[in-house]
């Protein structure tokens, strides 16, 4: 069954911005997919509002729509561009939920509109709804988890008697998962189920057989048109039953089934993907498997390719995006090759001859108030992938790739916060799923706590918890060595269990390079294997690597020259898609301009660990050992001619190692310009010496010096730690004391190796705090023949004091007069010379009044690289890779690569988005401390309308109609004024804190409520605004921090305001900019234009 | 542990030398030999082991962890176990399953069978591969002795290992409604599982004769997979010919439809490093649709030579080597692979029903 002719043109869906639960593995699926899809000669037209992806760059797709992804918006786009079909299955929940709101206004998927490809409305709506899901798979003869629902305790008791003990007992409407119990006996369930009852606002609890404690697996389906259907990859869970399989540590293959119960849960899955009638494509089912009888329920199924697909296709090497795009457009899985053998045909399941292992990462660190506790509601925000030979080995390696401080299953200096635990207190934590469960179990191990304990603790299947204890044991004899001493059999063992070159050095209290040394005299160096899909069965045509200790090596010798590429590891707040972009992209110039490239990273969601993205990809962690492992692989696969190596493009990971490499072999600006820019000494003396001015400011490694700078430039200041992303723990400090408990944080954290940790090579950057001033960020090229491009200048919309990556900001500056941009263009040519850049570079100026301060300069890619190149038409990634090997601007502008940036006609907002609506009981409040996990953009005529649009796609509902209720601190309230008065024009009503009110209301402004504080109301009869947003009476909230000490008022309504999902803003800068965009709404309604139209190709 | 560990070395007769640690039976000669197969698939290492299929042969698991769920007696594939060696990346020293009742080591143990765990499994795929199925030979023996062992070695070509595995007596299984003899050329229980759903079955020895067979008027006959070169199982082309012509309903599997195409005057030739695994593609001719099925051969029925006798019905589709026909006149026919699973994928298990149908008169 060929290719279908019957349709030329399709519209795909984008997930939109990376937000807890759904990240790169879709800009990876949908990259794929539109590269397939126009490879066969189709029309693309793709809608994303996320323009940190790689699928949005504009060759990706004929028409690309960085729009806000709603039902109104793509309605826009399908009138506009009359696709006659559009694929939703590649755009993660998002693309799904979308389909189905224009399947259900008739606008998609009926006769006279355009075909949903994929999967069609009947088996999304199969697929999604749990009820109608349930049904399905007990049709087909399938186990699913029996439940009831229950208003009183006569009702509770008629369901359980229903289903039976152990049930899991939750409230409903409670957010977080407070009230939800496990009863296993007739008396916990009666005290759960009363308390249940009593904490719903609706009295209702969810009884359910309780699983948790099962082992979970899941299986990884394709099938095609044909109904050809095949197992990709089987993936069991480390934690049981009760996390959820995102916040999990994931193992492939499944490694503790039988035949016998793995073909029966591959007959489910098969049976499952054809009932609920996904016709072709990728579709995911959950298991739990009762590890006392093999008892086997469905949990779930994703009608569409996943997270998991993405951890599927990485670990396999099996496409799993790619080849279900064929599969929509009607290709079956034996008309299409295996890409990686080139001879045999995708319709078969890959084999595997490694262990692949995924672990999850939080940031719960950035996100004060939340408890840390894993549950059903996924809570990390990236993950890092390890394939070893063994299970034991790709778990080290996984943990290492983590980057938190720790060097693999503990042996490191992490480990000493378990020193003060007993064991009864350490198995108490353990029992509990953490982040932090995993070092725990193995330190019980270490102190010889038996399997059978642990394992009654923490229900990990014994097998796992044996090879745990594996590495444990090894530990032990190794400690009986040193580094001396150490056998090179011994040697050898260690490092196939995974042991780092580090941990090792810990375990012998000797340097890293020490052991590096002895291991490389003892001839103990890693082999690099190959991910073939089929274990070796056929030669392999895709070079896709990974290190292990075995005899042979299959990194294949050339002579071309090489660029290595280091990637950004597991996403995290700070750092994430952005800078996997400007990798890719870089390994796309750089393969065109004739170079073999390279690339290192254990992200598994990206679209860099993508097997053809480079000409060769190791799947490693980002540590000095594994990628010195690399460089010296690759030297000795050409021959004895080091590769170059790109340390700036993938964030803080990669420069972080710029120090271990060497410096020769560096591309682009040199480690000694990085540790310039880094180094504050020397950097307050360039900037003194270019006659550029800084905010006051210092270093300090102790309180007492860090009390002394305070004194000097003056409260409040800027209290950061060097060498981090993403503001990692930095805040604004109004006195002594707040200073004193910043310091001893950051000195804790030092000692554990954290992140941001302070330590003498580390001082604490200590700056005068400019309040109100204007941010700005600016992004720029230098060459080496001295030529300066900068890219784009952008203003953000919040004042300084907000990190950069959570503030909005604005291409073309909005505000900032002509010869202040001048000004700045001036100060980053400069600096950029001064630093000798050769690349890239990103710098932080504060505006204030006439004054352009620099705040700092990163000679690196930054997080707006890919913003501005969507919004200025300039692939700035792809040219300052050329440059960084070698190119000038000059040159590149010959051969076309790099041309005139697009302005004037079009403004263009990038907008952070927030994770808040998982952390009901987070602050919503904006400081310096990045906490967004992605972004969106808005384009439009003008800037109102942009701004709107960004907030449209970051999922804020911008008020129409109702009761705004205002907060202001004092310095916004004139702000304030102006945003109350565009309120009232709109017709909008107004409720406003009695200070706010006051104001208003003295220049004539109506408030329509006015609210009590906290402290106010008490005994009065004043509203309550916790109250007002509770009951529905607030559909917006504009309210501005305090400052630090006196904002619990404002916390409270905050957390009100994201409980209830009514959408807020925490700036008075956002508001304004949102009422006026309003304004202009009013006036004609929004339009959809591509960012091909916009960038005039 | 690193304290008990016998190290010893694997020897090909290319003179390839692997290192590794002995696990299992640890034979007297300190020597266990034999023609050196890698089988692909990631579950059902018991079944493998105990399939008769493998005399001769030393298994090598491509899958890193091997004994993780144990063994237990229900999903051994025969009495016994008939192959050579296991080679492993690694052995669970901890089983976990519910079902599970002995360690893999104990069970290799038990049945004699030696071992060697911890090498580079894969560079020894990558080396079967391209160089073809080797000889080998390991244990704790010198170097030197293990390379004369495995130059040895007769490999599987020409050596009739199939009255080394077939039952020494006729036995029944199963209650279905029709009466099935099934020879034993090395059969699998759970081939005998799927046949007693739909009948009796008497299994009878590898030389049974035709006139036997015929004599129990069976409603069908069955020939059963088993180890290695079909041309050395010498009298059974005669009397599958008779059978056949006789009117008999006949189903073969892998050795049994090698014989049944030999029977015929088809041709088998041996594959470079045969099909062993879970995971290969399968077309069904007259659906076109592609089951994955489950493979174990190291010989393989040249199409070109059967097609004025059968038509083709399934082709593999990594290779295109032939995996199923019918005959034309016949009320036969066979595929080379193992709809029956045990270990793999139960896509192919309608094969049975066809039988069924067969006998049915269909």
């Amino acid at each position: 069954m060929p290719r279908r002719n019957d349709i030329h043109n399709i519209l795909i869906i984008g997930s939109g911005p990376i937000v807890i639960g759904q990240a790169c593995e879709f800009d990876y699926s949908g990259t794929q997919a539109c590269r397939v899809l126009k490879a066969e000669g189709y029309r693309v037209v793709l809608a994303n509002s996320n323009p940190a992806t790689i699928m949005t760059d504009p060759d990706f797709a004929d028409r690309t729509y960085i729009e806000p992804l709603t039902p109104e918006i793509l309605a826009k786009i399908i009138e506009r561009e009359k696709p006659d079909a559009v694929l939703p299955t590649l755009g993660g929940q998002t693309g799904l939920n979308l389909a189905m709101a224009l399947y259900e206004k008739g606008l998609v998927g009926v006769p006279g509109t355009p075909e949903l490809i994929g999967a069609n409305a009947e088996a999304i709506a199969t697929a999604e709804d749990r009820d109608k899901f349930k049904q399905a798979m007990i049709e087909i003869g399938l186990d699913v988890p029996r439940s009831g629902i229950a208003h009183d305790m006569t009702e509770a008791g008629k369901v359980l008697e229903e289903i039976g003990l152990p049930v899991i007992i939750r409230p409903a409407y409670i957010l977080g998962g407070r009230g939800t119990g496990i009863a296993n006996t007739m008396e916990e369930f009666a005290k759960l189920a009363q308390a249940g009852l009593d904490a719903s606002p609706i009295k209702e609890i969810l009884i359910e057989t309780s699983i948790v404690g099962w082992k979970e697996y899941e299986l990884e389906v394709m099938r095609d048109k044909a109904d050809n259907c095949v197992i990709i990859c089987s993936i069991e869970n480390f934690d049981p039953m009760g996390v959820h399989t995102g916040d999990s540590i994931t193992v492939a293959p499944a490694q503790t089934l039988s035949d016998v119960e793995y073909q029966r849960m591959r007959d489910a899955a098969l049976a499952c993907i054809r009932r609920v009638g996904v016709e072709t494509g990728g579709s995911n089912v959950q298991f739990a498997l009762n590890p006392a009888n093999g008892d086997m329920v469905v949990i779930e199924m994703n009608p569409r390719v996943s997270r998991s697909s993405a951890l599927a296709s990485k670990a396999t090497g099996f496409p799993i995006a790619k080849i279900a795009a064929k599969l929509a457009v009607g290709y079956t899985l034996d008309e299409i090759p295996n890409d990686i053998t080139k001879m045999t045909p995708a319709s078969f399941e890959p084999t595997i001859d490694y262990v692949v292992t995924k672990i999850p990462r939080w940031a719960f660190e950035k996100l004060p108030g939340t408890s840390g506790v894993l549950g059903t509601q996924m809570q990390s925000v990236g993950e890092a992938m390890a394939i070893g030979r063994t299970f034991p080995e790709s778990l080290q390696k996984g943990l290492r790739s983590l980057e938190q401080g720790r060097l693999g299953l503990n042996c490191d200096p992490g480990e000493d916060l378990y020193a003060s635990l007993d064991d009864a207190a350490l198995l108490a934590k353990a029992a509990v799923a953490t982040p932090e469960r995993i070092f725990q179990v193995g330190e019980a191990l270490r102190r010889g706590i038996g399997i059978d304990t642990v394992h009654d603790v923490t229900k990990i299947d014994p097998w796992f918890l044996d090879q745990m204890l594996m590495i444990v044991d090894e530990r032990h004899a190794l400690a009986s060595v040193s580094v001396d001493s150490v056998s090179k059999s011994g040697m050898r063992r260690a490092k196939r269990l995974g042991f780092s070159d580090a941990q090792l050095a810990h375990l012998w209290s000797t340097g890293e390079s020490d052991v590096r040394d002895r291991r490389e005299s003892l001839g103990v160096v890693p082999t690099y294997k190959t991910v073939d899909t089929c274990s070796a069965e056929f030669a392999a045509q895709t070079p896709y690597h990974y290190s292990t200790y075995e005899d042979e090596t299959e990194v294949r010798t050339s002579d071309r020259p090489r660029v290595i590429i280091l990637g950004s590891g597991p996403n995290r707040i700070g750092q994430g898609i952005e800078f996997d972009y400007c990798c890719v992209h870089a390994s796309f110039a750089l393969r065109d301009a004739g170079f073999e490239t390279v690339m290192v990273n254990c992200n598994p969601e990206t679209v860099s660990t993508d097997y053809d993205t480079s000409d060769r990809l190791y799947f490693e962690p980002l540590t000095r050992e594994d990628v010195l492992n690399v460089i010296a692989a690759e030297t000795a696969a050409a021959g004895g001619t080091p590769p170059k190596v790109i340390v700036s493009l993938g964030g803080q990971t990669p420069l972080k190692l710029s120090g271990q490499i060497d410096a020769a072999l560096i591309a682009g600006t040199s480690p000694h310009s990085i540790d310039l820019a880094e180094d504050r000494e020397k950097w307050n003396q360039l900037c003194e010496s270019l006659s550029i001015p800084q905010p006051p400011g210092g270093t300090a490694v102790t309180l007492d010096e860090a009390g002394a700078v305070a004194q000097r430039v003056g409260f409040p200041v800027l209290v950061r730690p060097s060498y981090v992303l993403g503001g990692r723990a930095m805040q604004i400090v109004h006195d002594m004391s707040a200073l004193e408990r910043a310091m001893e944080q950051l000195a804790a954290d030092g000692s554990l190796g954290k992140e941001g940790g302070l330590s003498a090579e580390r001082p604490v950057l200590i700056d005068r705090f400019l309040a109100d001033a204007t941010e700005v960020d600016v992004d720029a090229i230098r060459d080496h023949t001295g030529e300066v491009l900068i890219g784009g200048v952008m203003e953000h919309v919040e004042e300084a004091g907000v990190h950069s990556g959570d503030s909005a900001c604005a291409i073309p500056p909005q505000t900032l007069p002509a010869w202040v941009v001048e000004v700045i263009h001036e100060y980053t040519s400069s600096i950029a010379r001064a630093l000798d850049v050769r690349g890239l570079i990103n710098v932080q100026f504060a505006v204030l009044g006439t004054t352009v301060f620099v705040i700092e300069a990163n000679p690196r890619a930054s997080r707006t690289v890919p913003f501005v190149a969507k919004a200025t038409g300039v692939p700035l990634a792809k040219v300052a890779s050329r440059v960084m090997l070698g190119a000038t601007l000059r040159e590149l502008r010959e051969e076309g690569l790099l041309t005139p940036p697009v302005s004037g006609g079009h403004v263009s907002v990038k907008e952070a988005v927030l994770p808040f609506n998982r952390f009901p009981e987070v602050d919503t409040a904006l400081g310096p401390e990045m906490r967004s996990t992605g972004e969106v953009m808005g384009i439009d005529k003008t800037f109102g309308r942009a701004f709107v649009k960004s907030q449209t796609a970051a999922g804020t509902v911008l008020p129409s109609s109702g009761t705004v209720f205002l907060s202001l601190n004092d310095g916004d309230k004139p702000a304030g004024l102006v945003v109350a008065r565009r309120l009232r024009a709109l017709g909008l009503g107004i409720a406003a804190t009695t200070g706010t009110a006051a104001y208003l209301q003295k220049f004539g402004v109506t408030v329509d409520r006015v609210v009590g504080k906290l402290s106010e109301i008490e005994g009065s009869s004043m509203d309550n605004a916790v109250e007002l947003v509770a009951q529905g009476e607030i559909t917006f909230v504009v309210n501005t921090p305090h400052g630090r000490g006196s904002r619990e008022d404002g916390e409270a309504i905050r957390k009100a305001a994201n409980s209830n999902r009514v959408s807020s803003v925490t700036t008075v800068e956002a508001a304004l900019a949102a009422v006026n965009g309003l304004w202009e709404q009013r006036e004609s309604d929004d339009e959809v234009c591509s960012l091909q139209e916009y960038h005039g190709r | 542990m690193s304290n008990n560990v016998q190290e010893i070395a694997l020897v090909l007769e290319d003179g390839s030398v692997f290192e590794g640690e002995a696990i299992g039976h640890e034979p007297e000669s300190g020597i266990a030999a034999g023609e050196v197969v890698f089988n692909t698939t990631m579950t059902g290492y018991q079944e493998v082991i105990s399939d008769p299929s493998y005399a001769g042969q030393i298994i090598t698991f491509t899958t890193a962890h091997v004994g993780n769920y144990g063994t237990t007696g229900v999903d051994s594939e025969s009495r016994g176990t008939f192959a050579r060696g296991v080679i492993v990346r690694d052995l669970a020293r901890r089983r976990s399953s519910w079902r599970s009742e002995e360690d893999l080591d104990v069970m290799l143990k038990t049945h004699g069978l030696p071992g060697v765990a911890g090498l580079d499994t894969r560079r020894l795929t990558r080396l079967l591969r391209d160089s073809g199925s080797l000889r080998g030979a390991f244990g704790t023996a010198a170097e030197g002795d293990l390379l004369a062992a495995a130059r040895a070695e007769t490999g599987t070509s020409g050596v009739d290992l199939v009255s080394q595995v077939t039952t020494p007596a006729p036995y029944t299984y199963g209650d279905g409604r029709f009466s099935v003899v099934a020879y034993d050329f090395g059969i699998k229980t759970t081939i005998l599982r799927c046949l007693s759903d739909i009948a009796h079955v008497t299994v009878v020895p590898a030389h049974t004769s035709a006139e036997e067979v015929l004599a129990m008027s069976p409603d069908g006959v069955f020939l059963s997979n088993g180890p290695g070169d079909p041309e050395m199982v010498l009298d059974a082309t005669r009397n599958i010919r008779n059978i056949v012509e006789a009117g008999i309903p006949t189903f073969g599997i892998c050795l049994g439809h090698q014989l049944l195409s030999r029977a015929f005057d088809g041709h088998t030739f041996k594959l470079p490093f045969g099909h062993h695994g879970g995971n290969h593609p399968v077309r069904h001719l007259a659906t076109g649709t592609v089951e994955i099925t489950s493979q174990n051969h190291n010989f393989c029925v040249d199409p070109d030579s059967l097609s004025s006798v059968a038509d083709i019905t399934h082709v593999n589709l990594n290779d295109n080597t032939n995996e199923g026909m019918r005959l034309k006149k016949h009320r036969a026919f066979s595929v080379q692979y193992h709809p029956e699973a045990g270990p793999g994928p139960h896509d192919s298990r309608y094969l049975f029903a066809q039988f069924e149908e067969l006998m049915e008169g269909k």
